[in-house]
């Protein structure tokens, strides 16, 4: 819902990198966003096609790796993985506990770019 | 053909405007001045709330209102009738309140002679949550008619609140909202999570939610 606001902070964190590096033209950018975001992927990339018209960064792919939501239980101490928090329950699956903290899943960065 | 080189950026999205919201929230301190980021769905009686919040404390603490709407001054007129000092954000369809927005806002308010100040942000579950306001302490309403299943739906919203008050209490008889099923699922997202359920129809739980308030204002000020 909010994608070009997003899109407005990677297009201005990647141009000034680009600029800091002589850089020419930004190939691919490479981001890293946990499973608890809705952002949308297609649409941060034609949001991001639309900014960066006429900059280094023009044409340039988004390539997102969505870290997966994965929980810890604090009674028994493994790690699960949560792939649908509508199908599964979010308690642990080894001891049932209800004790459990997020891990990962709320990252929101990037990582690096390739660029000429 | 020129050589492809990886560069390392490793910085947060949005990390300027964190940067803003910390600094707000440091100016706000300074001044002894605590808000309250208050999110929720559309209709989940977050207006309703901030009006019960302040017949309950305005006897003892000065406090204003920063009211966020895509496009209305509806409920910055409600506050007003109060004789509250508010101050309406309209966000132009916006969907959410930035740290910019706040700074301006807050820039009109008298806070050298203020305690509290409530903000209710853009009804919605999901935007809000990406978002730092530069507040205290997030709280978000999910009202029982909106259904026990938003934890689920909505995750990233009850990670990043303080508080969870489950409102409109006295629909509960008409629903099958289970409360238990919420406070499993909302502290699975959040350990720490406080849950206030609450009708502000009924005052069912009100009490305890300003008790709640009141003690973390009394923190604030002497931490």
């Amino acid at each position: 819902m909010h994608e070009l606001y997003v899109t407005k902070s990677i297009q201005q964190i990647v141009l000034k990198h680009a600029q800091k590096n002589g850089i020419k033209k930004v190939i691919t950018v490479n981001l890293e966003i946990g499973a608890l975001s809705d952002l949308q992927d297609e649409w941060l990339q034609r949001y991001f096609d639309r900014l960066s018209l006429g900059t280094v960064v023009e044409g340039a792919r988004l390539r997102i790796r969505r870290v997966p939501a994965v929980f810890q239980c604090c009674e028994c101490q493994q790690t699960y993985q949560i792939h649908s928090f509508y199908v599964q329950s979010l308690t642990c699956p080894h001891c049932s506990s209800a004790k459990v903290t997020l891990q990962t899943g709320r990252e929101f960065r990037i990582l690096n770019m390739e660029a000429e | 053909m020129q050589e492809i080189q990886l560069i390392e950026i490793k910085e947060e999205i949005l990390a300027e405007i964190k940067g803003l919201a910390d600094q707000i929230r440091e100016n706000l301190s300074e001044k002894k001045v605590f808000m309250l980021n208050i999110m929720g769905s559309p209709g989940a009686g977050k207006t309703s709330l901030i009006l019960k919040t302040i017949q309950h404390l305005t006897d003892h603490l000065r406090i204003a209102v920063v009211e966020a709407d895509i496009d209305s001054m509806v409920d910055s007129q409600k506050v007003a009738a109060l004789g509250i000092p508010v101050v309406q954000i309209q966000t132009g369809g916006f969907c959410h309140v930035d740290a910019s927005m706040v700074e301006k806002a807050l820039d009109t308010l008298p806070l050298d002679n203020l305690d509290l100040v409530l903000l209710e942000n853009v009804g919605n579950l999901v935007c809000p949550a990406e978002t730092d306001t530069g507040s205290h302490l997030n709280i978000t309403l999910l009202s029982v008619p909106e259904g026990d299943d938003k934890p689920l739906k909505y995750p990233l919203i009850f990670t990043i609140s303080d508080v969870l008050v489950v409102s409109k209490l006295d629909y509960l008889d008409l629903d099958d909202f289970d409360l238990e099923r919420v406070k499993t699922r909302a502290t699975a997202m959040n350990q720490n999570i406080k849950i206030f359920p609450l009708s502000c129809k009924t005052m069912v739980g009100i009490k305890d939610w300003i008790v709640c308030l009141e003690q973390e204002i009394s923190i604030f000020r002497n931490p």
